[in-house]
């Protein structure tokens, strides 16, 4: 049950190819994330697996059945929308219960389902009430109490979270990765957010103007970046990314190094530089340092109690294992 | 503003905007008043009327009585409703198809339909006319209706079809991801969601019919006269006659400002073609 | 959603909207222009020969012609810049935080649901009647000699209440459109240092430049096509002082029975209404892009 695959897809705008063709592998159970900047397509790759878009090319198999030419409403999958998407005219019960009616679901059959997804997700007491007299947490979790009655052979969530505001975000990522481990049921999440693809994912898959730059577990692509693109956009703050004479020296085009893997001394370092702005979170402190010879400011990470203002010299040394070589095209160098 | 506005300033807007929004409604409450009084009455000074003389409803029946003013008025409701609910057989689908299924022509189509309202009926006078002169239609129900809603097409199916777009495609699109079949869709998501703007889209379109006094005046006469035609007779002098005046014209009128006064938004929607946000 | 399927059904849900305007436009235009080139009195049975542009001759120089564009002109001009500019005054005070806007709005927009036969009569007999009428009995109280307002000036006088009628529509629009106003960007010139009266020249108006198009434009339009308000009040008299282009069709098609000069005139109207709407059009078509 619910292993997605893809094969040669591709997807076209009239004249514009928004998705070259491309192969991915989604196992039964994973949760899987597209994530990339805005415009990426991961969308419209999630709507292509939905069947809200026709593939241009290519094959779309569904538990091995090739499920290209099939309706939406044939394919077993169960959508979250970023709008939430409830129906306005109806309660919050019969929003869950339409899709066990079109079913043409017995009727203590479709009671029992909404009542036991009513109370996974904290629903019970607003059964009836209309989605416009609930908060947006709520709405969300009707739209995931619609998808999760269906029992479908996998969820497919588009930019769920990114209607909530910052508090309320975290505790529904948390609710989302708890209802995956609970339901073990395949998840395939697009979001442009790279913390939410970190903590909640199985695969990620990174995608820049329809092609995938690299799949692999959170960890894989945070150690082990396949090419600039990659390392630029996992992780946060930012990989610093430095080209140039420093560059040359470690025999690649560019290197990259990872604020929090680069240490901090007022006396001797490797590089010697001028703090600028500084960000104290009190649990860590971010410098910005100007560097001689170096284009762009360092990012660098250190710990709370560390005493460094607006122009002070610093002096920063990179731990030699974990700088990221990369070639002239971008590409990671072993 | 979210600054606290002075009370001083609130109450001279609020009688600068009353006095001139009074002066606006005065005509209106004016016939209100003679409505309720007697011919003699009716035509003494303004003071007098308001304060000397007494009230009456005598003007009310003396209408009915000269000329018959319920079938007037039942010509009125049959002429706004029919050209109403016909207009709306021919435009659901129409708008339907054009928020739905949007195609290249689909802007060009909906704009040369609006330019067919724009047309002016004094230009069409003679061959309608003729037409209905031929077709036995003068002074017909029937013949009225049929034109009220072609007048009033165009102004229906864009109402409509702005009302059809304002839906969000995405609950459309989670209704087909939770199995609907189109028909489904149609039914339980679709209608539901659109029956206010289909209220307001006939609210408009009966009082434009109810009000229209060009056709309802060169193609009536005694049987089919709805209330427009029916006010006009009144023009010729007949020695006193303002407090029938007044009773016949707020009876006319009465149906249509109450109307208005819940259409004030899909005024501006319908009749600016969404020039105007 | 736009398979061939749904393209084909949707083709059929257009198709009898799209038969009946187009029969609607075509078969009455064709019959008027066709009218307009033959010699047909209604009043002298025979046959209707073909005449080229002897009726639009005989149309266009008669008179009355000149004095119908003329009123035209003056009447939608006249209502124009009444309910323009009162429009805009209306909006900007109903704009203003008061008590009682709700109420204060319904008076203000309730002259246009009334029908124009009524808004005529009510006006010429209540009103504007020298004897009876409040305007008369105004003045004699304070002693002036009571203006006959249909006798001295008919135009006048219809001009005014067509404004009274339409003055509410264009309050409503101009006021929707104010209402539309991002108050930040108010804010943001106060604070800058504008004071209202720039405000209003550099912010408001601007903004309401294009409803104030929209407005003139579709209120053009409908004024080109006033009837029945000449109609119960002067029957475009006295002699031809209240007469517009669509009153004269109209005494020429059906009053004189003259089918052949009426269509004439017909065409010429239509012709005219159809520059203004080329313009309207251009308007709703940027509107439907956005």
């Amino acid at each position: 049950m619910g292993h997605i695959r893809l094969k040669n897809v591709k997807k076209s705008f009239g004249d514009v190819t928004v998705i070259p063709p491309l192969d991915l592998e989604i196992e039964d159970g994973e949760f899987v994330v597209f994530v990339g900047p805005s415009g990426c397509g991961k969308s419209t790759l999630l709507r292509l697996i939905a069947g809200l878009e026709d593939t241009t090319g290519g094959t779309i198999e569904i538990d091995g059945k090739d499920a290209t030419a099939l309706p939406p409403a044939k394919r077993g999958l169960a959508m979250v929308f970023q709008s939430y998407a409830l129906y306005p005219h109806m309660s919050v019960r019969k929003n869950i219960a339409f899709p066990l009616r079109m079913a043409g679901l017995p009727r203590e059959e479709q009671e029992k389902r909404i009542e036991s997804a009513a109370r996974s997700l904290n629903l019970t007491d607003y059964l009836d009430r209309r989605p416009g007299q609930l908060s947006g947490g709520q709405r969300q979790r009707v739209a995931i109490g619609r998808a999760i009655v269906r029992e479908p052979a996998a969820f497919l969530f588009d930019e769920p979270l990114s209607n909530l505001d910052a508090a309320l975000r975290v505790g529904m990522r948390l609710e989302i990765s708890e209802l995956h481990k609970r339901l073990a049921t395949t998840m395939v999440y697009v979001t442009h957010d790279q913390v939410e693809a970190m903590t909640m994912a199985d695969k990620i898959v990174v995608l820049q103007a329809g092609v995938i730059e690299q799949v692999g577990s959170p960890l894989d692509l945070y150690r082990h970046p396949r090419n600039l693109f990659v390392a630029g956009f996992i992780g946060s703050p930012r990989m610093n990314l430095i080209e140039g004479p420093e560059a040359a020296r470690h025999n690649a085009h560019t290197i990259g190094v990872r604020p929090e893997h680069i240490s901090v001394s007022q006396d001797s370092g490797a590089w010697k530089g001028t703090v600028g702005v500084s960000e104290h979170l009190g649990s860590d402190t971010f410098f910005h340092v100007t560097i001689d010879g170096f284009g762009e400011p360092l990012t660098v990470r250190a710990g709370g109690d560390v005493d460094l203002h607006y122009g002070d010299t610093i002096y920063l040394t990179p731990d030699p294992a974990l700088i990221h070589k990369f070639d002239k095209q971008g590409l990671r160098i072993a | 503003m979210a600054r606290a506005v002075s009370t001083r300033s609130k109450v001279l807007n609020t009688v600068l905007a009353g006095t001139l929004g009074f002066l606006m409604f005065f005509p209106i409450l004016w016939i209100a008043i003679l409505a309720f009084k007697t011919e003699g009455d009716a035509i003494k000074a303004p003071l007098e009327i308001l304060f000397d003389t007494g009230w009456t409803t005598e003007s009310f029946g003396a209408v009915q009585a000269r000329s018959d003013y319920f079938k007037h008025f039942s010509n009125s409701v049959i002429i706004s409703l029919g050209s109403t609910f016909l207009g709306l057989l021919i435009a659901i689908p129409a708008a339907w198809a054009m928020a739905f299924v949007p195609a290249k022509h689909t802007k060009n189509v909906l704009m040369w339909m609006l330019s067919t309202k724009m047309l002016p009926p004094v230009g069409v006078l003679v061959p309608i006319y003729l037409l209905f002169r031929d077709f036995g239609l003068l002074d017909s129900r029937i013949g009225l209706v049929f034109v009220l809603m072609m007048i009033n097409l165009p102004i229906i199916i864009w109402m409509l079809y702005t009302y059809f777009k304002e839906i969000p495609a995405e609950i459309l699109e989670a209704a087909r991801m939770d199995g609907a079949s189109l028909r489904d869709e149609v039914l339980y998501v679709l209608t539901p969601m659109a029956i206010p703007g289909m209220a307001s889209t006939i609210l408009l379109n009966i009082i434009l019919a109810w009000n229209e006094a060009f056709w309802t005046l060169n193609l009536t006469a005694a049987n089919a006269a709805p209330l427009t035609a029916f006010i006009a007779s009144y023009s010729s002098p007949e020695g006193l006659f303002y407090a029938k005046l007044s009773a016949a014209s707020v009876m006319a009128i009465a149906p249509i400002l109450i109307m208005g006064w819940f259409s004030q938004k899909q005024l501006v929607r319908g009749l600016t073609f969404g020039a105007v946000k | 959603m736009a398979t061939k399927a749904s393209r084909s059904s949707a083709r059929l849900m257009i198709s009898p909207a799209v038969v009946l305007l187009l029969g609607w436009m075509i078969v009455p235009l064709s019959m008027t222009v066709y009218f307009s080139f033959l010699r047909y009195n209604l009043l002298q049975p025979g046959t209707n020969p073909f005449i080229g542009w002897e009726n639009y001759y005989w149309f266009v120089t008669d008179p009355s012609f000149r004095a119908a564009m003329i009123n035209t002109l003056v009447l939608v001009g006249g209502v124009l810049a009444i309910t323009t500019i009162g429009g805009i005054l209306f909006a900007l005070l109903l704009d203003r935080p008061m008590f009682g806007q709700g109420l204060i709005r319904i008076m203000v927009i309730a002259p246009f649901f009334v029908m124009p036969t009524v808004s005529g009569l009510v006006w010429k007999n209540m009103f504007m009647n020298p004897v009876n009428g409040i305007f008369g009995h105004l003045a004699q109280t304070l002693g002036m000699q009571p203006l006959d307002f249909f006798g001295q000036i008919p135009l006048a006088s219809i001009i005014f209440i067509v404004s009274w009628q339409w003055l509410p529509f264009a309050t409503l629009i101009l006021l929707t459109a104010l209402q539309s106003l991002d108050q930040e960007q108010l804010e943001a010139a106060e604070m800058d240092g504008a004071n209202w009266l720039s405000r209003f020249w550099f912010i408001m108006l601007p903004h309401l430049a294009r409803a104030i198009t929209v407005v003139i434009l579709i209120q053009t339009i409908f004024l080109l096509s006033i009837f029945a308000e000449i109609l119960v009040t002067t029957n475009g008299g006295p002699g031809t002082a209240t007469t517009n282009l669509t009153y004269l069709i109209y005494v020429s098609s059906l009053l004189q029975y003259d089918v052949g000069m009426g269509s004439a005139g017909g065409v010429i109207a239509i012709i005219l209404a159809n520059i203004v709407a080329v313009f309207l059009m251009r308007m709703i078509g940027k509107n439907l892009d956005a």
